[in-house]
């Protein structure tokens, strides 16, 4: 048995990279501060765009077909049954709207669907149909609100914890930072999409944050070794050399990825899209974050490179410098 | 690392078949499945709501509701404690949770306290003096009774499960297929119906409270005093259904209670050919109804459900068969209805409604039509890009890998009867992209071993041993937020981070494993002198 050929894309990814990323850490740092601060300003305003999970209320698709939905009909309707914030609008085809409104302050969630769905029959007339009907009532939502805002808060904590174990503190600083900043972006990206802030999404960024982490621990992983390695090479160097060696694997693992949820997004449906775009999103940025995020801030902060840990490593004739 | 060793290959065979043996249910036909033996495991995943349709109800028992019908009730029980002792007391009231009563002779403070401390709440273990209800004297011959704060806490656990025992044998009744009923947290039950689409059935006969009680009707109180609110203490006006009758002022303390009913059912009356409801009591029930029809011939009783009356029929005489029949303004399918509701027994308190899901079964088709292609796509993605970017062979190696991880993750969410959600299959999709990551970890490594001049073999040995931390690293990172995920996830959530779980662990097993062992034998057969990647 030969060896196989080489294949096309292992030429098409060199197998030695030699860019130099630290070079353009300012800029992209600046970059970078831009884009969370203004992510940071959208997620107060205007804000997101909150699903019933969280927020309360419900959500149907009313259909007429074949006939079309008389949108003004249905407000109305809705108004006067004394709901608050209605929303009409039309949704896909014109024998389809998508309606959601709040459950009146004590009321209870459930009668109130059930009362604006008799309503509607009423108003509608035959035939009138009402595709996935939800409600959740305030109580519940304002307690899937914590608990996702602690789900995500508690994941980066234990994310900082473990790294500060496996590493060392600065590396769990800059791993921290490149989750925030991956959490921060995901968010403005939310904003400014209009996407659905529901309980999938809050799923779709925990997985971000998991994903980022895992891009991010590869490539620490690969810079304490090295730093353990070479141990005269300046900092900013060894860093260089560690994104680099990973680079392919980091390329690799991420097309990957977002191929498989592009897949996702596009036969997923409507129920998926908004949550697989978000993760399409999301690890975009966290390869960026890897890159140009945590590793920097070890450059800022600075590491130790302890001496007691040293443990000569014979390097074959073809090793680096 | 390469080196076989016996129970690597007995690992991975037997994960294999496993796996296999697991998924096979999933596959096959009903029918076949159908036919073979007993001992063949059949379990098929579990489908979520939202892909297989249904609806899901999340309620929670008005524990605020059942606070004041247990103070309401502790009034009269010490309003009727102290009469039968035949003590004067006067100014009994309640206020925030508090019944305060004044005893007319100082001397007979403390004995009244002692009664009341023995007659009235209930007992709860754990609390001074084992009941439910404390005692304490104050100034000015006054007597103070509260419920200790556990009470709280025990009403609305009792109140909880005795709801899904009611709701239970409601739902039995409609003939709905399966549903699952669960307790949440304190005073929460969750209820979900797959397959049924439609929630307002459910909704119609659970949210029912259907109290039924028999009062006598208070004919001391005049229409006057009824317009002026005159309301003597121990009664109360209760309005009417449907305005049928007139608004009447019945006494608060029930002759008897739907409790003690055995039996309704539907018929229609023998003289009018109206339909009515009837029923028995048990021999308790019997006893008091013919008790208290013996003593009030010529009086009227109410007959109240759910603080509404529903008729109010003079006693023309003792009743004491311990059956009888509820006329009403009834239709022949809402007496039905309330036979039902009435032989399924009363809700301890009303339920409201704080969640609602559905899903119809036609949406819930598509769902899982779109996550199958969706699978796919990712899949054969995957495939051709790690073909192309580690060539057949390696490349192949970790698409067997894949493959068997695919069947690992069916079989494990098939045993454990995990539910699998829409998300879910997010998760899944995931787990096949993070999946070859552990892959392109090992041979990445390889590759820059192989560079730096190892020979085939150890640069394989190596890639293998030295990226094996750097992979538990990135894991244990998945886990950890799939972990917080299911801490603090609900539903469809819950399922993203079980399926993400699972592959975290299939995945590094068959990556690592798998892949090892396969590259292992074709180091054997092989003997490269250079790695073909």
């Amino acid at each position: 048995m030969s060896a196989p050929m080489a294949w096309p894309l292992i030429k098409l990814l060199p197998q030695k990279t030699n860019f130099t990323f630290v070079k353009f850490a300012r800029l992209m740092a600046l970059i970078s501060a831009v884009l969370v601060v203004a992510s940071l300003i959208g997620v107060f305003k205007p804000g997101l765009n909150l699903g019933i999970d969280f927020k309360g209320g419900s959500v149907m698709e009313v259909s007429t077909a074949p006939r079309a939905v008389d949108l003004a009909k249905v407000r109305s309707t809705l108004e006067a049954q004394g709901l608050g914030d209605v929303q009409v609008q039309a949704f896909g085809a014109v024998d389809r709207a998508l309606v959601r409104f709040q459950t009146p302050a004590g009321g209870d969630a459930g009668v109130t669907l059930t009362n604006a769905k008799n309503a509607l029959r009423q108003s509608l007339g035959d035939p009138v149909q009402f595709i996935n009907p939800s409600a959740v009532g305030p109580k519940v939502s304002g307690e899937l609100f914590r608990s996702g805002i602690i789900a995500l808060a508690l994941a980066i904590g234990l994310m900082f914890l473990y790294i500060w174990f496996r590493f060392e503190p600065q590396f769990g600083l800059g791993a921290v930072a490149g989750l925030l900043h991956d959490l921060i972006l995901t968010f403005g990206f939310i904003v400014l999409f209009k996407i659905e802030f529901s309980l999938n999404t809050v799923a779709a960024l925990l997985t971000v944050i998991g994903y980022s982490m895992n891009d991010t621990v590869v490539v620490f992983d690969r810079l304490r070794e090295n730093l353990r390695k070479y141990k005269k090479m300046p900092l900013g160097e060894v860093i260089d050399l560690s994104i680099n060696e990973t680079l392919s694997r980091t390329i690799i693992t991420g097309v990957t990825a977002i191929m498989a949820l592009a897949g996702l997004a596009v036969f997923g449906g409507e129920a998926l899209f908004g949550f697989s775009v978000v993760m399409i999103f999301g690890i975009a940025v966290g390869t960026y974050s890897s890159i140009y995020v945590g590793a920097p801030i070890i450059l800022l902060w600075g590491v130790k490179r302890g001496d007691e840990e040293a443990t000569p490593i014979k390097l074959g004739a073809a090793s680096r410098p | 690392m390469l080196t076989l060793s016996r129970w690597k290959i007995i690992v991975v065979t037997l994960s294999v078949i496993f796996g296999l043996v697991f998924t096979l249910p999933n596959i096959l036909p009903q029918r076949t499945l159908d036919a073979l033996p007993g001992w063949v495991p059949k379990q098929k995943l579990n489908l979520g709501l939202d892909l297989q349709g249904g609806s899901y109800l999340l309620m929670e028992v008005d524990t605020a509701a059942l606070r004041r019908e247990r103070l309401t009730n502790l009034v009269e029980d010490v309003r009727t404690s102290l009469r039968g002792e035949q003590i004067a007391f006067g100014d009994l009231r309640e206020a925030g949770g508090v019944i305060s009563v004044r005893i007319t002779d100082a001397a007979k403070v403390d004995e009244a306290a002692n009664l009341l401390r023995q007659s009235v709440g209930s007992p709860l273990v754990g609390a001074i003096g084992g009941r439910d209800v404390s005692v304490a004297t104050r100034d000015n011959q006054q007597l103070e009774i509260s419920f200790v704060p556990e009470a709280a806490k025990a009403d609305a656990a009792m109140a909880v499960e005795q709801s899904i025992e009611t709701i239970r044998r409601r739902i039995d009744s409609l003939g709905t297929k399966e549903p699952t009923i669960t307790r949440q947290g304190l005073d929460r039950i969750v209820i979900q119906a797959a397959g049924e689409s439609d929630p307002e059935k459910l909704k119609a006969v659970i949210g029912k409270t259907a109290k039924l009680t028999f009062q006598m009707v208070d004919e001391s109180v005049t229409p006057e005093d009824m317009a002026a609110g005159r309301i003597p203490p121990g009664s109360e006006m209760l309005p009417s259904e449907d305005g049928y009758v007139p608004a009447y002022v019945v006494r608060k303390r029930a002759v008897v209670s739907g409790d003690e009913l055995t039996d309704s059912r539907q018929t229609f009356d023998s003289q009018s050919g109206n339909p009515v409801v009837s029923f028995n009591f048990n021999g308790q029930g019997a006893r008091k109804f013919g008790d208290a029809t013996a003593r009030n011939i010529g009086k009227k009783f109410a007959i109240v459900l759910d603080a509404k009356i529903i008729s109010a029929p003079v006693i023309n005489g003792a009743i004491t068969g311990g059956s009888g029949i509820i006329t009403g303004n009834f239709t022949p399918e809402s007496a039905s209805e309330l036979a039902l509701l009435l032989r399924s027994g009363a809700l301890p308190a009303p339920l409201n409604v704080e969640e609602q899901r559905t899903v119809g079964a036609e949406l819930g088709a598509d769902a899982v039509k779109a996550g199958a292609i969706s699978t796919l796509v990712a899949f054969i993605t995957i495939v051709v890009f790690m073909l192309l970017s580690y060539g057949l062979l390696f490349g192949g190696i970790s698409v067997i890998a894949l493959v068997i991880n695919c069947t690992m993750i069916v079989a494990a969410m098939s045993i454990t009867q995990a539910t699998l959600t829409l998300p879910g299959i997010a998760g899944l999709i995931l787990t096949l992209a993070v999946a070859v990551d552990a892959n392109v970890l090992i041979y990445e490594r390889m590759r820059d071993e192989a560079r730096a001049g190892r020979s085939a073999i150890m640069a394989a040995d190596a890639g293998f041993s030295r990226a094996m931390s750097t992979i538990i690293d990135a894991n244990v990172t998945t886990l950890v937020a799939a972990g917080i995920m299911f801490a603090f996830g609900a539903g469809p959530v819950r399922g993203f981070a079980w399926t993400l779980s699972i592959g975290v662990f299939t995945s590094v097993f068959t990556a690592v494993l798998v892949s090892q062992l396969l590259i292992g034998w074709w180091f054997r057969a092989a003997r490269p002198k250079k790695l073909p990647i």
